[in-house]
This record gives C-alpha cells, structure tokens and sequence, in this order.
C-alpha cells in the first residue's frame, strides 16, 4: 500500500546575514496509513522544521529542496498542498495558549474549519465543532464554544487544538510536542486521549517529542534525529531493548527509571548538539560519542539498514 | 460591560468640572481685561461695560452665574462679538468643524489601515519602501505646508478645487482642507498598523491558523486585524487632538467659518467667555473620544472585557 | 558602550536615507549660517523698486521680494536660522527636565513615581496648543511666553522614556551584584544605567527637534509666536499664504526650507532610531 506520507532528500535551509542555515540536511521517511510514528530529538535537531515543510509553514526565508508526496501527489505543488492542508493533513503545536486566536471564541475558530473545507453553514459547523469536542472528551462542550481560549485550562485547550486538527477525517496528523507545555498530569490524559483517537479515527500519527517517554506509549515506529539527520529508525520495541546509534543510547540512558537506584547519578550527555547551522566533518555526533573513532571524525555516515531498522553510524551498536 | 461603560462615564464628568472650574479661575486671574485692548476708555464707560457684563461682581458670584448658564446651555455673551453669544457663535461653526474633522479622521482611518496593512504583506518589498516613505513625508509635513501647497496645486495652476472659501453643503471646498487635515493621522496610522501586523503576523495562532488551511484573506481579515489594531486605538485620541489643532489652521487658510478661529481669536481678543467655550467643547470632544476607545479595547481583546 | 556607537554607526551608514538626510541638514545650517555674508540685502530693508518681485539677479533678490519689498532669501535664511535655533535650544530644555523628571521618578519609585507618572499623563492629553492659547489669553502675546510653552513640548515623552528605563534598569540583577561587590554609586551609573538609557533618549532628543520646529512655526504662523518684524518660517509661510495666488514663490521658499528641514530631521531621527534599535513609543 502506498505510504500516507513519502519524503525524499529533504533539505531545508535559512537564509541568514549573507550566509545559510541548514535545519534538515537530508532526510527521507515514510509513514504508513494508520502508522503512529514518533521523531526524537533535541531542540536544533530540525524535528520541527521537517514537518513545518511538510506543512507548507516555514518563514519566508526558508528555501526548501527534495520531494514530498502525501498521498501520492507531490506537494511542493502549493495547488496540491492547500487542498489537503487543514483537512486531510493537519498539524497540532506545542503551545495551545499562544496557538489559539485570543480574540475568537473557540465555537468560531472550530466552525471555520468545517465552512472552508466542506463548505458547511456556520450553524451546522457549530453542532459539528459541539460533536467533536464530545469526541475528545471536553466536558460541557456546548458551554465551551461560547468561551474564549483563555477561559479554559491547558489541558482543555489541547484537546480544542486536537478537535481543529480531526474535524475533517485527516489521513495524518502531526502532533508537534503535544505535551511539552501541560503539567505531567494533564500530559497522560492528553496521550490517553491521543490513544482512544488514534483508535476510533485510525488516522496516522507523527508524533514530534524531545522526550521518550512521551513516545514510547504510542509510537510503532520511532525515528531519533540529530543535527537535521535521521540517525536511527527504528520500531518502537527494538528501539528501546535493543538502540543501535550511540546517541539512541545515551538517551535512553538519560532517562531515570523507576526501579533504578535512588541516588545514583543521573547521567547525561556530556557537551552541546551543534548549532544550526554549524558545518561539520564527519558524523555530527562525534564529538560527544563515547565510540568515536578516525574515520568518525572525516566520514559522515548514511542511514543504511532494512525496512525495518535503519542506522546512521559508522560503529553501530549491536544486540 | 455597561457597567463598566457607565463608571468611566462617572469618572468623566468630575474631571470636565476641574477643567472647566480651572479654566474658569486662572483667567480671571489674569492681568488685564477684554476690555484692555482697545485704546483706553473713559473710566465711567469701563465701569458701565463691566457692569454690563458683570465684571463687577465677586469672582465667586461670577463662577456660580456661570456654571448655572452652563446648565442651561447658555455659554454666556461674547466679549469681543457684541452682538452675539458664545452659544450663538459654537451653533454657527460647530457643524463645520465637526464635519471637517469627522471626514478627516474617517479618511485617516479607511485608507491608513489598509494601506499599513498591504505594506505588511508586501514587507521589503518596493511598496513597502515607497508606502513608508510617503508616511514620513505625512508625518513630518505640517498641514498648514501641506495645505497651501496642495491649495497652490489642485487650486491656483489646475482649476480643479477651489482654494478657500466656503458654501454651505459644499462639498468641493471641504476636498483640500480634509486632505490637509487627514494626512498626518493617516500616515501615522499607516506605520502603526504596519509594524502592528508585522509582529501579529509572526505569532503562533496565526500559524496555526495557516495550518488549518485557511486562505490568506480569511486569516488576515478574522484573525490578525483586530488585535493589530491595538495600538491604533490607543493612538486615536491623540488622532483627534491632532485634527484639532491642524483644523486650527485648516480653517484659517480655507476661509472655513467653523469655531477653529473663534479660539485663536478669543485668545487675541482676551475674549474670556469665548475661550472658555472653546476649551468646554474641546475637552468633552477629548474625553468622549477617550470613552469610546475604552470601549473599542474591551471589544478588541476579550481578554480586557470585565469576567461575567 | 563603544561598541553601541559603533554598531550604531554601521547601521546608520548603511541607510542612505538617513545619510542623505544628514548631508542636506548640514547644506542647510551651513547655508543658515554664511549664506547671508553672499547677499547684500539685511531682512529688514524695503526696496520700493521691487515690490513682490520674482527671484531674479536684479538687486541679489535670489528668492525675490515680499508685498513690502524685503528680500526673501535672507528672511528665509534667518527664519531657518531662528527655527533651528529655537528647535535646539529648547530640546535640550526638554531633554534636561525630561530625563532629570524621568529618572527621578523611576530611581525614587513608589507612590513619588505614581503621581508623577499621573502628572504627565493628565499633561499629555492636553493638546499643548490650546494651553498655549490659554496662556495666551491670560497673560497676552509674549516672546518668553513662546519660549516656556515651547520648552513645554516633548519632555513628556522623554521623562516617561528615561523613567521606564530606569525602573527595569534598577530591578536588574547586575545592579545589585554591583551594589554587593562595592562598586559605588556613581561607578554604577557611569557604567551601567547610562549605556542602557543613553539610546532612546539620543533618539528622541533628535526627534524632539523637528517637533519644536514645527510647533514654532505653528504658533508663528497664527501669529501667536514670534511676532513681525522679526522673521520665523512661520511668520513668513503665513505671509506667503496671503499671496498665494499673486507671488507663490513667497509661500513656496520658507515653505520649502520648513518642509524639507523637518523631513530630513525626522528621516534622520527615524534612521537613528533604527540603527540604535529602539522601539516606537
């Protein structure tokens, strides 16, 4: 079957002082329909920015070179790609307060979806918008159409944000850190609900996290980037048991466990990504990989592997 | 949100009553008279003049007539203009000024939004450059330079305008005067609504409101506009303060009889009650404007609004 | 604080508008000040033989001659000259009492701040010219009424500038991590609440310049300032109107000189205020 999603070769770039910026240095992915994939990384990785392309969404000094399908139709083609943005495909952000209109009721901004997409009157947009709501579990969903993004808490506004982004059946929705802003509580609540969603819709998930934890309860499929290149891809399972790429590694091990020892160190990942932008020879990690070798240093490594378990690394790990 | 308008109203009236009171005092004051100008009167006459005018009275007796034909509505003669009153001279120009000042604010705002607007959109571009280019010139050019100059133009070489003078229901000879006295605001409110937009434009719901797939005159007209247009409500009173000092001139140059000249007149003249009217009329026009751009915040971003 | 400068400068440079602005205000002074030495004519004098004259070279009337025959070029060159002169004499009142009102209310805080702050927001919403006429009416036409009521303009702006300046410079950390290593009082303010202040206020001390200017000429222009013989733009560009229709160069030169002097001191303030980054108040 056709993948929902295709990238090949993906370079973003930022036009700066007279100089540019590479965010994404080559990148090629697929998700699958119904595929729930989560990307892994810091911030400056270009996580973000992958799929700000994919959207369509980059400052205007951004230059954008490779190839994008999305259901099979080449979106570099804006035609194409205002045909599906917002409704088949759709992207969520982090921060559901500065991400909603302060100035327009939340009935409004979820009514809107439906009149420009399906064409639908703003009434029967309404009732649609109250339904949706119920559908991610906002409580008094018709009170809250009347209300104004900062009436509601953070949790609330989420579950609008996701409501925006599944009122028109997508294919694939892009979760930008859906949880970083919220309190842990409300986090579970919002990966519950991304959950049961994913389970009545079926639609495909990117789900975008610098934090594992966050992506090891959803994800079939992870992908780890650094430096604007994916370094390891993986299923979930595996990746976990069995991570092939140092930096996988280290940041599994930077994660504290519950059963581990209560006072031991937690470990970290000793100097800094690099700076976007900043141009390096050889594997971007090696500065900071405990395995780095010569050839490290002047190779740069491709991402090779199977379907199933791909690897960016001169001396992957083995099991 | 009634409530709200009605206490700010409350809290209007007190400060036109210190204005009005101040105003009152510190002319009376003053050294010298109306009546000091003209070549020195027979003593006797003075004292009939004052008389007439009650001049002779205590200050406080002054002040209470006063307010009391305040509330009648009744301003009180002219020194200067026998035969009228102030109330008669404001019911004669009044309309004239309001209505050059109404067309001149309107104007600023219908062209001056949009126009900031479209340079946003067209940011570095040329149209960018030239719009804020022609904004400086608005803003830096006095209209009593504008005026005559564009008077010297459309008027003296063209023949399209007329230069000055005025018939009632014209509205050829309110055509240069309104420009003269649009073109500051409007040039400022162009810059304001353009740097405005550009930072609006740069946040996250605008973003996401892109993503939603709405097209680009959706997301300008219902999701940047009104809170790009904060900054030009808090700029609109002093808009209007600034097309009441141009109109000052405006009407000076047109040959315009609105109430404009009665101010610089009066002042010349020592004209005390004049004066005093002229400053009642244009401090409740200030306060009003500054009720309604209240309002105007709370309906701009729900946030201001009083919780339910 | 060097640095400031510097970078300052290289913006600045790099903006030709501002540079050609500069040029042109520094052509205009420079012709203000030696042009008159050119042209034999003093601004007082009536030449009966050439009443309303065009400019022309007869009897070095460069800009021609008014109604009453004075020489036009250099009325126009010693109203420029008093504009300017006035333009800076009374912003750098404005910038005395502005920045001492400003950081005196920001260093002090507190319920002094709170009335002062009151003060000149009750002060703002007058439009200055209507308490000018006030005056005016009371105390009748007067030259050093001018000067005070002129001196009155755009202090308001720079005290609430330099008072908020100085407020988040004081809550800063670093000021009280100078406090604590000992540094004294005065080394605090060298160092750092003067590099912190000093941008927007050299940027509205320049912009303060063209708004005196034309508050001048205004209260000239209705005969409320500087009064005839003696010569403003205003007064003059006032004259002129008169004979618009007859002689318009009589309009058009004092008018020119105002309105190309006041662009460029705005284009210029502009240009600084973007090479100092500083944001509109």
């Amino acid at each position: 079957m056709d993948a929902t999603l295709s990238i090949d070769e993906l370079r973003i770039s930022f036009a700066h002082r007279g100089g540019t910026i590479e965010a994404v240095d080559g990148v090629s992915l697929r998700i699958a329909p119904s595929e729930c994939v989560g990307i892994v990384g810091e911030s400056g990785s270009g996580k973000t920015q992958l799929f700000l392309g994919v959207m369509g969404l980059l400052a205007a000094n951004a230059e954008l070179r490779g190839r994008i399908r999305f259901e099979g139709n080449e979106m570099v083609d804006t035609a194409a790609r205002n045909r599906v943005r917002g409704s088949r495909l759709t992207m969520i952000f982090q921060d559901p307060l500065t991400s909603l209109t302060p100035h327009l009721t939340i009935g409004t901004q979820l009514a809107e979806v439906l009149v420009h997409h399906m064409g639908l009157p703003w009434s029967e947009a309404r009732s649609g918008a109250g339904r949706m709501l119920e559908r991610v579990r906002v409580p008094e969903p018709q009170r809250r159409l009347t209300q104004y993004p900062h009436e509601l808490s953070g949790g609330m506004r989420q579950r609008v944000m996701l409501a925006m982004a599944l009122l028109c059946e997508p294919s694939l929705v892009i979760a930008d850190e859906p949880t970083t802003a919220l309190d842990v509580t409300i986090q579970a609540q919002i990966i519950e609900l991304l959950r049961a969603v994913r389970g009545e819709f079926g639609m495909a998930l990117a789900l975008i996290s610098h934090d594992l934890a966050v992506v090891a309860g959803l994800a079939d499929r992870i992908l780890v980037m650094y430096a604007g290149r994916i370094v390891e891809n993986a299923a979930a399972l595996d990746l976990f048991r069995n991570p092939r790429h140092p930096y996988t590694a280290e940041l599994l091990k930077c994660s504290p466990s519950l059963s581990g020892p209560r006072f031991a160190r937690l470990p970290t990942l000793k100097g800094l990504p690099p700076r976007p932008g900043e141009k390096l020879e050889g594997c971007a990690f090696a500065p900071r990989c405990p395995r780095a070798a010569d050839r490290c240093r002047v190779e740069s490594p491709a991402l090779e592997g199977t379907r199933s378990s791909q690897v960016a690394c001169h001396f992957p790990l083995t099991a | 949100m009634m409530r709200y308008f009605f206490t700010r109203l409350a809290g209007a009236i007190p400060t036109l009553f210190v204005i009005v009171t101040l105003t009152f005092f510190l002319m009376r004051a003053a050294p010298g008279g109306p009546f000091d100008t003209e070549q020195s009167l027979p003593p006797e006459i003075m004292a009939n003049l004052q008389k007439a005018y009650g001049l002779d009275q205590p200050v406080w007796t002054q002040y209470g007539r006063y307010l009391k034909s305040l509330s009648r509505g009744d301003f009180g003669p002219s020194f200067k203009y026998k035969d009228f009153s102030v109330t008669e001279l404001i019911g004669q120009g009044f309309p004239i000024t309001l209505k050059l000042g109404v067309i001149a604010m309107a104007l600023a705002l219908l062209l001056g939004i949009p126009l900031g607007v479209f340079a946003a959109l067209h940011h570095n571009s040329a149209a960018d450059s030239a719009t804020m280019a022609l904004a400086v010139v608005g803003i830096a050019i006095p209209s009593f330079v504008v005026l005559p100059f564009l008077g010297l133009l459309f008027g003296v070489y063209l023949h399209w305008l007329p230069v000055a003078g005025w018939e009632p229901g014209s509205i050829r000879h309110l055509a240069l005067p309104v420009i003269a006295l649009a073109l500051p605001p409007l040039a400022y409110i162009a810059r304001l609504t353009r740097g405005s937009m550009l930072e609006i434009l740069r946040s996250h719901y605008i973003r996401t409101a892109f993503a939603k797939g709405l097209p680009l005159r959706t997301v300008i007209l219902r999701h940047a506009l009104r809170p790009a247009l904060t900054p030009v409500a808090s700029y609109l009173v002093p808009a209007v303060a600034s097309i009441m000092t141009g109109s000052l001139v405006v009407e000076s140059i047109a040959g315009l009889p609105g109430i404009g000249r009665y101010l610089v007149q009066g002042a010349i003249n020592r004209d005390y009650t004049l004066v005093l009217g002229m400053v009642i009329i244009y401090s409740t026009l200030l306060i009003g404007m500054g009720l309604v751009v209240d309002l105007l915040y709370a309906w701009l971003d729900p946030r201001v609004r009083p919780v339910k | 604080m060097r640095q400031i400068a510097d970078d300052a400068v290289r913006r600045l440079r790099a903006n030709p508008a501002a540079v050609l602005a500069m040029f042109v205000i520094s052509g205009i002074i420079v012709v203000t000040l030696f042009g008159p030495w050119l042209n034999p004519n003093n601004t007082q004098a009536l030449d009966w033989l050439h009443l309303a004259a065009r400019p022309s070279g007869e009897n070095a009337h460069w800009f021609g001659t008014d109604r009453l025959g004075r020489d036009l070029f250099v009325r126009t060159l010693a109203g420029t000259r008093v504009s300017i002169a006035i333009g800076l004499v009374a912003s750098a009142i404005s910038l005395i009492v502005g920045v001492g009102y400003g950081a005196v209310a920001g260093y002090v805080g507190g319920r002094t701040d709170h009335l002062m702050m009151r003060m000149i927001e009750i002060l703002s919403g007058l439009p200055l010219i209507f308490f000018i006429i006030f005056l005016t009416v009371i105390f009748g036409r007067s030259e050093s009424l001018l000067f005070i009521s002129i001196g009155a303009v755009g202090w308001l702006t720079m005290a609430r500038i330099v008072r908020g300046q100085t407020l988040s410079i004081r809550q800063q950390e670093f000021i009280a991590a100078a406090i604590a290593s000992g540094a004294s009082t005065g080394r605090i303010i060298i160092r750092h609440v003067i590099p912190n202040v000093i941008g927007p206020v050299v940027v509205y001390a320049t912009l303060t310049v063209p708004q005196i200017i034309l508050f001048e000429s205004f209260l000239s222009f209705l005969g409320l300032g500087i009064q005839e013989p003696g010569a403003s733009l205003g007064t003059l560009i006032a004259e002129g109107v008169g004979e618009m229709e007859a002689a318009p160069w009589i309009l058009l030169i004092p008018g020119g000189f105002l309105a190309v002097l006041l662009l460029c001191l705005n284009i210029f303030g502009d240009g600084l205020r973007d090479a100092l980054d500083v944001k509109e108040a």
